[in-house]
């Protein structure tokens, strides 16, 4: 028991669960802006898997850590263009289109990953972000291992939860974006374009989400495996609708996930000659459900989700 | 500015030779991630062709592929049709090759006559159990059923894990995590000496038949394809819209379950935890690439199987990766989907943009 409680008061439970959460927070705030928007992306997975390998493939091609970033975050945007051209200007099932770019931008990253490095035994290496050392921050007893002991990627996380959150509260833009989400007519009647701004939510989305993958690659792990991403998108579907599609909440799932997941790995080690282990590993995707089972009567789904809008066709 | 018209009628030939066009465009189309690899691209084509034509062992490899691709087809068009988003294939045949592997390896014996009927039987219902739930959380609680059946597949692959290194562990396995082997009495018979192909082609031959009598000729079918086109519409003409989807959440897994089954008394003999190269997910490309036809799923099923195990023989033969049969499948997938689009809808570029004409 008194185990139980060192954990909670250890600063490196603390920062473990912000690092676990960071990935999960770039992929709730990337699924948050698409489905705001009323396009759900299944291809989140599959742009987690893009965003790992291009981010990681540049960087290992001499772009620096910051040209990574970039180039995961582009090619998250074609992959979200892409989904967008279907599902939005097309106006096709956004379940089948999203499992299809998952499906290809998984195959196309493994396909270009073993085409570029055909015949490596160990996954070649990259240097990836390193932990901040700000003075005197860092040093702080508790606060700077938590919190300033993490990678930059961790802080451009927390970064785009402010950002996202100012676009969707605070700026026109954001609240066009959630209209479209839920009357597409009555922006259509505002004179704003439901295509472009439905185009440009799914787009940025993606990119976000692929900085999700990226983060593996980037600052978790510093190389490339098949199945590294391991359901991590989809786990995010199922936090944003726990969020409510709210930038704060998207944060408090994330974390609160996090939280589970480092305290299964020190649970793990302490339990397990009784327990087998992978009763703990099941633990993120079955708190998922759980936390989907909770609030799914209550859960206000942006009202024209699933829903294409043509132009000219009420 | 683009316009987009429905189309007034749409006839059969459209709806056929869409998937067609779309397989064709998916192939072709493979040339381009080909042309990276620098190897000759008319060579690696000719080495498909080989792969799957150029013996008769071959052959029968592609329709030994074929065939648990055609038992998840099933599941993912039966349950698409009635609009239940079952992604949980993945798991639920991994539920029912544990429950063939619990039964068949030596808790009972008996004839074929019994034990083949058994294995497939606990596999069906382990499967459709393992669908049952996420389509029980539907109705009950309102949770999606797409996340609940893909997260499940996480947790059934990782309780197979532990299922391989504890009860259902091979003492006599040298410590590798595979389950002891089914009994012979249980094997599905092989349909040609030294080909692997199995009876459980013939079988998932026959169920696609039993499946598209049930959808296109019976009530039940009726109902699930109302259910599917119109949830609404369907409780309101007093169908049991939460019975269908129960009901077809049962026969969906059922399907995938036998998969596992399939694959497990028919192929391997033995239970892994690499028994599936994503059969499960295949399945949905089966299923649309078939337009949800459960007939056409065959045919979508050996276009898929064909694929992989070309693919596989073009990438032994000059090297390129066998990810590229993977990247080929789900090209066909987004093929098929925009082909639809052009089959229900007209595009028409209006030079008089903001007209509204």
């Amino acid at each position: 028991m008194m185990d139980f409680v060192n954990i909670f008061l250890s600063d490196s439970f603390w920062a473990a669960s912000l690092r676990i959460a960071t990935p999960l927070i770039f992929g709730v705030l990337g699924a948050l802006l698409c489905e705001r928007s009323g396009v759900l992306n299944l291809g989140i997975e599959g742009i987690f898997v893009v965003g790992a390998m291009t981010g990681w493939m540049a960087v290992w091609l001499g772009m620096g850590l910051w040209g990574g970033i970039v180039v995961a975050a582009l090619s998250g945007a074609l992959f979200g263009l892409f989904h967008g051209i279907l599902t939005v200007i097309f106006g096709l099932s956004q379940h089948v289109s999203g499992l299809g770019i998952t499906l290809f931008g998984t195959s196309a990253a493994s396909f270009a990953y073993r085409t570029a490095l055909p015949q490596v035994s160990s996954p070649p290496r990259i240097e990836p972000f390193r932990a901040l050392d700000i003075p005197i921050l860092s040093d702080l007893p508790f606060i700077g291992p938590v919190l300033f002991q993490q990678t930059a990627m961790t802080w451009l996380a927390l970064f785009m939860v402010a950002l996202v959150w100012w676009v969707m509260e605070k700026t026109a833009l954001g609240v066009a974006i959630k209209a479209v989400g839920d009357n597409p007519d009555a922006v259509n009647a505002q004179g704003l374009s439901v295509i472009k701004l439905r185009m440009g939510s799914v787009i940025a989305g993606s990119a976000l989400m692929a900085l999700g993958g990226a983060f593996l690659t980037m600052s978790a792990f510093d190389a490339f495996f098949f199945g590294m991403v391991n359901g991590r998108g989809w786990i995010c579907i199922a936090l944003v609708i726990f969020a409510s599609w709210q930038p704060g909440k998207a944060l408090m799932g994330a974390l609160l996930f996090g939280m589970f997941d480092a305290l299964q790995v020190r649970l793990q080690t302490q339990a397990g000659a009784v327990i087998p282990g992978q009763i703990f590993l099941m633990a993120p995707y079955v708190l998922s459900i759980i936390a989907l089972v909770i609030v799914a009567r209550k859960a206000d789904y942006p009202r024209a989700l699933l829903t294409p809008w043509f132009k000219g066709q009420r | 500015m683009i316009q987009i018209t429905p189309k007034e009628n749409q006839s059969r030939w459209v709806s056929l030779g869409i998937p067609i066009m779309a397989a064709v465009l998916s192939l072709l189309l493979a040339a381009i991630p080909l042309a990276f690899t620098g190897a000759s691209i008319l060579d690696a084509y000719v080495q498909m062709i080989k792969g799957v034509f150029g013996s008769l062992f071959n052959f029968t490899e592609m329709l030994t592929r074929a065939t648990p691709l055609i038992f998840t087809g099933l599941a993912a068009a039966i349950a698409f049709r009635a609009k239940l988003w079952n992604i949980g294939a993945e798991g639920q045949l991994y539920l029912g090759a544990m429950a063939a592997v619990w039964v068949g390896t030596g808790m009972v014996d008996g004839p074929p006559i019994l034990m083949i009927p058994l294995v497939l039987a606990a596999g069906a219902i382990a499967g459709g159990l393992g669908m049952l739930g996420p389509a029980l959380l539907k109705t009950r609680f309102g949770a999606d059923e797409v996340v609940t059946s893909l997260l499940l597949n996480f947790i059934i692959l990782i309780f197979l894990q532990m299922m391989l290194e504890g009860p259902l562990k091979d003492p006599m396995g040298l410590g590798w995590p595979q389950s002891e082997p089914i009994v012979d009495n249980a094997i599905l018979p092989q349909l040609i000496t030294r080909m692997r192909l199995h009876a459980g082609f013939i079988l998932a031959l026959g169920t696609a038949v039993v499946a598209y009598v049930i959808l296109a000729m019976t009530v039940w079918g009726f109902k699930i394809r109302a259910v599917g086109e119109n949830a609404a519409a369907a409780r309101h003409a007093g169908i049991a819209v939460n019975k269908t989807y129960l009901a077809v959440a049962m026969a969906s897994g059922a399907l995938a379950g036998i998969a596992g089954v399939s694959e497990v008394a028919g192929l391997k003999g033995y239970l892994t935890a690499d028994l599936s190269p994503g059969f499960g997910y295949t399945g949905i490309v089966v299923a649309m690439l078939a337009g949800l036809s459960p007939l056409g799923v065959i045919a979508a099923s050996l276009f898929v199987a064909s694929v992989f195990v070309g693919a596989d023989s073009m990438s032994r033969a000059i090297g390129v990766s066998s990810f590229i049969a993977d990247l080929i499948v789900s090209m066909s997938l987004l093929c098929v989907l925009l082909g639809g689009f052009f089959a229900r809808f007209n595009l028409r570029w209006d030079r008089n943009k903001g007209d509204g004409s």
